[in-house]
């Protein structure tokens, strides 16, 4: 009864080969090249042996903001494989721990603590929108960690355990405000997306008009995602019937239906000039450059930025990810944080987070975009320039300030902040504190 | 005043235009079909990547031959779109005929499908599902044909499909080496779909009154499409089947109307009508993965608001959602309130909902409150098929 026949050597020998077969296909070695730095909990080589420093990058990987998320990884990537090239710090190789917060707010805290404690990492490079920020913010205050986070922020915050090397409003908001006020007129249409972001902006643009002798004529807010924009438009119009500023701070989808329907409905930059504070080199690209040409936007680095650091790291920068690839604002400052912290751990001479933050205050790098320096209150000195867009989709810079600008935190035009300061170098002031 | 009256009702027709176009294929599918179709959307993004396709493919021929990509990129879309659409009903909805619930999940699981294939589908990807398909199908025909397995056949069946999947991935990871295979087409970054030259401009009529060269092309393909389905539902041989079907599936089938191929038909067309809308909308805003998700829900309330199984209901109720979202959202309404003290109340509240994100808390409430006085919509159906 045992005899094999045809079938069953057919039936059996084709399950032994498919699943032969299969193991190989899932256990395919090269295929998972990515995977020790993607996947946290593989090996243990770290802390262990002493010869490697393990740094934590909590981004989104996947969801709504994957596209503008994963830039920035790329560009933490490189400064750590060029410091690795370089000779590691403190003669040990850094090993990046890459986790994915998914576009999620509360996986970003999750995945937080996994990195503080199961993969020990001595710092998190990571987030980019302000609500993973406030998510993940209580985590690292109450473990006492440290995070570095690249992005332009509202300001009216500064945590001990936060270091910011994106723009504080000061940096960004006040200066473009400053800039139209003398160069574009002075009647202001506001439109932003509807959260904290534009929302905290709008109410330190309209103070600022108020206090420099603008117009706020009015101000509209779209849901993200959004991208009926008729009746914003007939606003605009009836506002401002003669041409006037128009301050943008939509975010996103909206952003491309928006330029796209003001293009449609004759509104040109001659009479309407848009300042721009979320559009950058990448964005440019996909809303097409030719409803954007003339408008402006305002950031501390465009690609165009003339600098022998800046033509290395462009230059860099598209060696390691393509040529068609562009470089822009948020990703120099993730690219100069990995840097600034690793001066900081050099001059500590350990990765002990008590020692490297008192060493972080007055690092300076030689940034692409210019001289930046970190402050006592977390943030980082640094030029501002308004880019008109070409027709190529980057940007001519218009203007730029003489040099680094200081970081102002805590808002000045807003009633409830006004006269606070923030230094972490003196345990007596802390993150709010009023000035003399 | 006239050129301000003028103005308004052509933005809200234009408002209203959009809405339609978007929700013409669903008021097909949902209305005539009863299928709750949550992959809707994502037959739109396949529409609006087509049409980035085409304009790339036009961008290549040279200069001044963007400006007439669109004349192409419309038909395609619908093809594509209606192609998808009809291998979706073969495989996933014709199973679930009758099953609201279900058709809901699966649709929703298809739409989440979609958004994944067009952000990473590449070559090698293709190859990779091609290699699966030809082998499964080719590989079970052939089992099923020349070897007699008896009782067997099943695990046969199954061992083919282990076996072709293995394969597949072993291709597809294979083709993964070469960089140009493995490059995604798309990728999850958004893309730049540029208007024609001659739609980005707006026309004058006097010096005070302009419309956007792209509104008024929607507005016209719109009208364009209601007119085509209508005659393609009142006029022609498979319009009547269809009506049919839709009245009394049973006794259709009894005289002889061939009840699946008319399913087949009626989600095809549905399908390219959305198509023909995600071709429309990259006129005027992104397009992306996730375009579908900016549209579904205006789409689903239109045709709820308009009454399921009617489209003159939804020509209506999008009309005026879209001209209640306007007037409101635009500020218009405190306008229109004459300034007294009496009306001072009103006024403030017109002026809190004079803003874009509130005017679409405001229209959604409106609706919720309509559908509690009216829960069949605008045009309920009458008659027998109700029941059933």
């Amino acid at each position: 009864m045992t005899r094999i026949n045809r079938r069953k050597f057919l039936v059996y020998g084709s399950t032994a080969v498919g699943t032969s077969i299969l193991l190989k296909a899932c256990g395919n070695p090269d295929t998972a090249a990515d995977a020790p730095a993607a996947d946290g909990d593989a090996p243990a080589v770290a802390s262990s042996d002493g010869d490697t420093i393990k740094v934590g990058i909590l981004h989104s990987l996947s969801g709504t903001m994957a596209i503008s998320e994963t830039t920035v990884v790329d560009a933490e990537e490189l400064a750590i494989k060029e410091i690795n090239e370089a000779g590691g710090v403190l003669g040990k190789q850094i090993v990046a721990v890459k986790e994915d917060g998914a576009s999620d707010w509360d996986t970003f805290a999750e995945k937080a603590e996994k990195l503080i404690d199961q993969d020990q990492v001595s710092v998190v490079f990571g987030c980019w929108t302000s609500a993973s920020r406030k998510k993940v913010l209580p985590v690292f205050e109450a473990k006492d960690h440290m995070l570095w986070y690249p992005v332009q922020y509202e300001g009216q915050e500064c945590s001990k355990n936060i270091f910011y090397t994106g723009a504080a409003p000061n940096q960004q908001i006040e200066p473009a405000v400053d800039w139209l006020l003398e160069n574009k007129g002075k009647d202001f249409f506001l439109v932003g997306s509807d959260y904290v972001f534009p929302r905290t902006a709008n109410t330190i643009i309209k103070e600022q008009l108020k206090a420099k002798g603008g117009t706020t004529v009015g101000e509209d807010y779209l849901p993200l995602g959004n991208t009926e924009v008729t009746p914003i438009i007939t606003k605009i119009k009836a506002a401002l019937p003669d041409g006037g500023v128009i301050f943008n701070s939509l975010n996103g989808d909206s952003n491309v239906a928006f330029f796209k329907q003001l293009k449609g409905a004759g509104m040109g930059p001659d009479k309407y000039p848009v300042m721009s504070v979320s559009i950058a080199e990448e964005e440019v690209r996909t809303i097409g450059p030719d409803f954007l040409k003339g408008h402006y936007a305002a950031w501390n680095y465009f690609q165009t930025v003339e600098s022998p650091a800046n033509e290395t790291w462009v230059s860099s920068f598209k060696a390691e990810y393509g040529d068609e690839r562009v470089t822009n604002d948020p990703m120099e400052a993730a690219y100069i944080m990995v840097y600034l912290w690793k001066q900081a751990v050099e001059k500590a001479g350990t990765t002990d987070i008590a020692a490297v933050r008192e060493a972080a205050y007055g690092q300076v790098f030689e940034a692409p975009g210019g001289t930046v320096t970190m402050n006592p209150n977390h943030h980082i000195s640094k030029t501002v320039r308004i880019g008109e867009i070409r027709e190529d989709g980057l940007f001519d810079i218009v203007s730029a300030t003489d040099g680094p600008v200081d970081p102002i935190p805590w808002n000045q035009f807003v009633p409830d902040t006004k006269g606070f300061a923030c230094d972490w170098s003196d345990p007596a002031k802390g993150g709010k504190y009023k000035e003399a | 005043m006239l050129d301000g009256l003028i103005n308004g009702i052509f933005n809200g027709i234009s408002i209203g235009a959009v809405l339609l176009i978007v929700a013409l294929g669903l008021a097909i599918v949902f209305g005539l079909m009863g299928v709750i179709n949550l992959a809707h959307g994502e037959l739109m993004m396949l529409g609006a990547y087509t049409t980035y396709v085409v304009q790339n493919g036009f961008k290549s021929l040279g200069d001044g031959m963007q400006d007439f990509y669109i004349w192409l990129a419309l038909p395609l879309s619908f093809l594509v779109a209606a192609l998808v659409g009809l291998l979706l009903e073969r495989t996933v909805i014709r199973l679930l005929y009758g099953r609201p619930l279900e058709t809901l999940l699966a649709t929703w699981g298809v739409s989440l499908i979609l958004q994944q294939f067009v952000r990473s589908v590449s070559w090698s990807l293709v190859f990779g599902v091609l290699t699966i398909c030809a082998l499964l199908f080719g590989g079970r025909a052939i089992l099923n044909k020349f070897v007699n397995l008896g009782p067997r056949q099943k695990l046969a069946n199954f061992l083919v499909l282990v076996l072709s999947a293995a394969i597949g991935i072993i291709v597809g990871r294979a083709l993964n080496n070469n960089p140009v295979l493995e490059k995604p087409w798309f990728s999850a970054r958004n893309v730049d779909v540029t208007a024609p030259k001659w739609l980005q401009e707006s026309i004058s009529v006097t010096d005070t009154l302009s419309f956007p060269a792209a509104r008024i092309f929607i507005i016209a393909l719109t009208i364009i499409c209601l007119v085509g389905t209508f005659w393609f539902l009142n006029k022609s041989a498979w319009g009547l089947r269809i009506r049919a079907v839709t009245q009394n599936r049973d006794m259709s089938a009894c005289l002889g109307i061939p009840t699946k191929k008319v399913d087949a038909l009626t989600f095809a067309l549905g399908s390219g009508l959305a198509g023909i809308a995600g071709c429309a909308v990259t006129l005027l805003g992104s397009v992306g993965p996730n375009l579908g998700g900016n549209y579904i829900v205006d789409a689903f309330m239109v045709v709820v608001v308009g009454g399921v199984g009617k489209l003159i209901g939804s020509i209506v109720a999008a009309l005026l959602i879209g001209i209640v979202s306007y007037i409101v959202g635009s500020g218009t309404l405190v306008l229109i309130l004459p300034s007294s003290d009496a009306l001072q109340p009103l006024i403030d509240t017109a002026l809190f909902f004079a803003e874009t994100s509130m005017a679409k808390v405001l229209v959604f409430a409106l609706i919720i409150a309509f559908l509690q006085v009216k829960p069949a919509g605008l045009f309920p159906q009458k008659g027998r098929s109700v029941e059933v």
